[in-house]
C-alpha cells in the first residue's frame, strides 16, 4: 500500500486531479521545490513557454462602503475624511488620460459597496467607459457589488449582470471570494455576499456568456483544509460552466486592517500556495501573479511555480496599498517584458480574454 | 525529483557527489529551470547539512565609516570631511555593545569598518581588547581580509603578526567580506585601493593555518560577466581544498542605491539572487555552510533562499547601518522569534549558533 503522500506526489509529477486530502498531504510535505517543479511542468502543459501581461488600468470608484469587513484596509465610513467618491467629471479626467495610453486593452473597476448611490451611476459609468474607450474591455464588478446592486434595485443577480452586459461590461474579476467558507467569512467579512451568493452570481454570469476570474484571499484565519476545500470549490464551478479564466490569489496584508495583530504569512508560503494553486486548479488555465499584492520580485519568481500572467501596468491602485502595500502603483510594458524574459519566458501581451495582441495594433 | 535532460550529465553529477566543472557552472548559470536548479541545490544541502538552519544573535559594530578605499560599490565609506562621517571612541563602540546587550541572549559581536586614514593598527587593536575585556563572553568576529590588509601595511607588521595579535585581543573568526569578486580586471575598475584578490586570498589562507576560521564571500550583480562569477567560487573552491579553513559563503547581491555604480547599474532581480545561491551552493561542494544575508537579499528573498542551498541566514544585528547607506529596504534588525517564525515556516529547524557555527540554542 502506497501512503497518500507517494500517491499524491504521483499525481502532481503526472498531472492529474488531486483531492483535498491530497493536497494537505502535499501541502504538509513542504518540499517547496518539487512542488515547483510539478507546478512549472503543469504551467507548461497550459500555456507552454508563454507568460501574458496586459497594459490596463484600475479605477476604484469609491472607499466608502457599508461592509466594512475587517479584512479590509481601504474602505471608511460615510463622514470618514479619508473618504472618495469619483463622479463624472472624475472619470472623464481618468479616461482622457486612459486614452493617450497606447494599446490601452482593459479598464478594471472594483469599489466599495457605497450606501447611497444608486446603481445606475455604477451602470453610467460602464457606459461613460465604453464610450469613450470602446475598443477596451470592461472588467468590473466583483459578485459582491452585483450581489450588492441587486439587493438595492430588487433586480435578480442575472437581470443585474444582463443590463451591465448590454451596457458593455466584458467580464469580471474575481475579488471577493476571499475564503468560500461561512465560518471564516462570519470573522472576515460579516456582512458582504455569502460563499453562496458569490458562487451563484459566477455561476450566473458564466452562463449568461461572461467570463470571470476567481480569486482567494489566503494568510489570515482560515485552516489549510478551507484553502484547499476552497480551490475545490472553484475548480467544481469550473467543472460545471467553464467561466472562469484565471484565478488571482492575495496574501492578505494586516496592516491598517482590524485584523492588524495577523502576520503577514512568508514569501515561502507565498511561493509554496502559487504552486499549489498549479496543481490544485487543474481545470483553469491561468494563475496569475498579482505583482501588486505580492511584489515584483516574487511574482517574477512564481513565474517558476506555476504562475503565467502578471497582470497588468495598472497604472493607479488604491485597494492594496491603503494597506500598506509597498510595491509601486505602476509598472512600464518593457519591465514587464524584461522580467519575463528573465524567467525564460515569452512575453505575450494579451487583451481581456487572453488572445494575443500583436505589436503595432 | 525531476530530471531535467538538457541537463542530465550535471545532474547525474550532482545525484552521485561529484565536483562540478568551470563549464558546468557557467552552462547552470544559463539554466531557466530555475525550480530544477533549486531542487538541486536543496538535494546537496539536505544531504549535507540536514534540516538546521542557523542564526546569530548579534550585534554589527562598525567603528568608522571614514576610509581611504572608496570602493564604487560602496555607500557607506566616506572621507573624513564629509557630511556623515564619523569614528567611533572606544566608549561609543561600547555604548553600541551595551545597548544590544539588553537581549539576554546576545551572543556575539561582527565587527567591520572603513580602513580610517589616521588610525593605526594599535587603535582598533585597542577597541577590540577594551570591548573584549568589558564583554568577554560574547563572542567576536571581526575584520574582512581587507582591513586585516590594510592593518598589515600600515604597521609593517606581517599579516601572520597582525592576526597573532587580534587573536590574542579575542578575534575568534574573521569576516568575509571584502572578496567582491576575486579577479584583478574587476578590482581595478571598482576597488583599486584595497586588497588584491591575491592579498584577500593570502589573509584568508594565513588564517586557515593559523586555526582561525574565515568566512567568504561574492558580489554580485555589477559589472562581473557570469563567468567571473563562477571564476571566483573556484577560487574560494581551489582554497578550500587546501586549507578547509572557510565557515560560510555568503552571497552579496550589489545595491546601487547611493553608491558611484549605481549610476549606471540596477538592482539584481530575485531571480537572479536565488540561482546564483543554489549555484554557489553547487560548485561549492567544500562549503559546509552557504548564507542567505537577509539584510542584502531582503527577508522574502532570504526566506526563499532557505529551498535554494542556503543552511544559514545571519542573525538579529542590532542595527544594519553599511547596506542601509546603500538603501537597503530589509529593517536594520530582525527580532529571534522573528527569525524563529522565517526558518520554521520554510519547514526547518532554528539553532542559534557562535561565529564558529557551535550550536548555543535548538529549537
Amino acid at each position: 500500500m502506497e501512503n497518500i503522500l507517494e500517491i499524491a506526489k504521483k499525481k502532481a509529477v503526472n498531472g492529474e486531479r488531486l483531492s483535498l486530502e491530497e493536497g494537505l498531504a502535499l501541502y504538509n510535505d513542504n518540499d517547496l521545490l518539487f512542488l515547483a517543479e510539478c507546478a512549472r511542468k503543469a504551467k507548461e502543459r497550459k500555456s507552454g513557454k508563454e507568460v501574458y501581461y496586459n497594459v490596463n488600468r484600475h479605477i476604484n470608484l469609491t472607499n466608502i462602503c457599508t461592509s466594512g469587513c475587517p479584512l479590509c484596509a481601504f474602505q471608511c465610513e460615510k463622514g470618514d475624511k479619508r473618504g472618495f467618491t469619483l463622479e463624472t467629471e472624475d472619470i472623464e479626467r481618468i479616461l482622457a488620460e486612459a486614452k493617450t495610453v497606447k494599446n490601452l486593452g482593459e479598464i478594471h473597476i472594483v469599489s466599495a459597496l457605497h450606501p447611497d448611490k444608486p446603481f445606475e451611476y455604477y451602470l453610467n459609468i460602464v457606459k461613460q467607459v465604453k464610450n469613450a474607450l470602446p475598443n477596451a474591455d470592461i472588467k468590473a464588478f466583483t459578485p459582491v457589488e452585483i450581489v450588492h446592486f441587486a439587493e438595492m434595485t430588487g433586480k435578480s443577480v442575472k437581470e443585474v449582470l444582463s443590463i451591465l452586459k448590454e451596457a458593455g461590461l466584458s467580464s469580471l474579476p474575481g475579488g471577493g471570494a476571499e475564503i468560500l467558507s461561512d465560518r471564516v467569512r462570519e470573522i472576515i467579512c460579516p456582512k458582504k455576499a455569502t460563499a453562496t451568493q458569490w458562487i451563484h452570481t459566477m455561476k450566473t454570469a458564466h452562463k449568461l456568456g461572461i467570463r470571470t476570474n476567481c480569486t482567494m484571499m489566503y494568510g489570515h484565519v482560515e485552516t489549510i483544509e478551507e484553502r484547499l476545500q476552497h480551490l475545490i470549490t472553484l475548480r467544481e464551478i469550473q467543472d460545471e460552466t467553464h467561466g472562469f479564466q484565471a484565478f488571482v490569489a492575495f496574501p492578505f496584508h494586516p496592516a491598517n486592517t482590524q485584523l492588524s495583530h495577523l502576520k503577514r504569512v512568508g514569501s515561502w508560503e507565498d511561493m509554496k500556495m502559487m504552486a499549489m494553486f498549479r496543481l490544485m486548479l487543474d481545470n483553469i488555465d491561468h494563475i496569475k501573479a498579482f505583482w501588486i499584492m505580492l511584489t515584483m520580485p516574487v511574482a517574477q519568481m512564481a513565474l517558476g511555480f506555476g504562475a503565467d500572467d502578471l497582470d497588468g501596468t495598472i497604472g493607479e491602485e488604491k485597494i492594496i496599498h491603503a494597506a500598506g502595500a509597498k510595491t509601486n502603483t505602476g509598472i512600464t510594458k518593457s519591465r514587464l517584458q524584461k522580467i519575463i524574459t528573465e524567467a525564460g519566458y515569452i512575453p505575450v501581451e494579451r487583451d481581456t480574454f487572453y488572445h494575443p495582441i500583436r505589436e503595432g495594433e | 525529483m525531476f530530471t531535467n535532460e538538457e541537463y542530465k550529465d550535471i545532474e547525474n553529477k550532482i545525484l552521485n557527489g561529484e565536483r562540478l566543472s568551470r563549464e558546468d557552472g557557467i552552462r547552470l548559470f544559463h539554466c531557466k529551470d530555475i525550480a530544477w536548479l533549486g531542487a538541486m541545490a536543496d538535494y546537496v544541502r539536505k544531504k549535507k547539512c540536514g534540516d538546521i538552519v542557523y542564526y546569530n544573535v548579534n550585534c554589527h559594530v562598525n567603528l568608522t565609516n571614514i576610509c581611504t578605499s572608496r570602493c564604487k560599490f560602496c555607500a557607506f565609506g566616506r572621507d573624513e570631511d564629509m557630511p556623515g562621517a564619523y569614528a567611533m571612541t572606544v566608549e561609543q563602540a561600547k555604548d553600541v555593545v551595551r545597548d544590544a546587550m539588553k537581549d539576554p541572549n546576545l551572543a556575539g559581536l561582527h565587527v567591520v569598518s572603513g580602513l580610517h586614514p589616521t588610525w593605526s593598527f594599535d587603535d582598533y587593536l585597542k577597541i577590540l581588547q577594551d570591548i573584549h575585556d568589558e564583554f568577554p563572553n560574547l563572542y567576536l568576529k571581526g575584520f574582512t581580509g581587507v582591513e586585516i590588509t590594510h592593518f598589515s601595511k600600515i604597521s609593517g607588521l606581517s599579516i601572520k603578526e597582525v592576526l597573532e595579535k587580534l587573536m590574542g585581543a579575542g578575534l575568534q573568526a574573521i569576516a568575509g567580506g571584502g572578496a567582491e569578486i576575486l579577479s584583478d580586471r574587476i578590482r581595478n575598475e571598482l576597488c583599486p585601493n584595497k586588497a588584491t584578490a591575491d592579498q584577500w586570498l593570502e589573509v584568508a589562507r594565513t588564517a586557515h593555518l593559523m586555526g582561525l576560521k574565515t568566512n567568504a564571500s561574492m558580489l554580485y550583480g555589477h559589472i562581473e560577466t557570469l563567468e567571473e562569477r563562477v571564476d571566483h567560487l573556484l577560487k574560494l573552491r581551489d582554497l578550500q581544498d587546501e586549507t578547509g579553513g572557510f565557515q560560510t559563503f555568503i552571497c552579496f547581491p550589489f545595491l546601487p542605491k547611493n553608491t558611484e555604480l549605481g549610476k549606471t547599474i540596477k538592482q539584481t532581480s530575485m531571480w537572479d539572487d536565488l540561482r546564483t545561491m543554489a549555484i554557489s551552493r553547487l560548485m561549492l561542494d567544500n562549503f559546509q555552510n552557504i548564507k542567505a544575508y537577509w539584510v542584502m537579499l531582503t527577508v522574502p528573498v532570504a526566506q526563499v533562499a532557505l529551498g535554494f542551498g542556503a543552511n544559514d541566514i545571519d542573525g538579529t544585528i542590532h542595527k544594519e547601518t553599511i547596506l542601509h547607506d546603500a538603501g537597503a529596504t530589509s529593517p536594520t534588525a530582525l527580532r529571534e522569534d522573528t527569525i524563529i517564525d522565517i526558518i520554521r515556516e520554510a519547514g526547518r529547524i532554528p539553532a542559534a549558533c557562535d561565529c564558529n557555527f557551535n550550536i548555543l540554542r535548538k529549537f
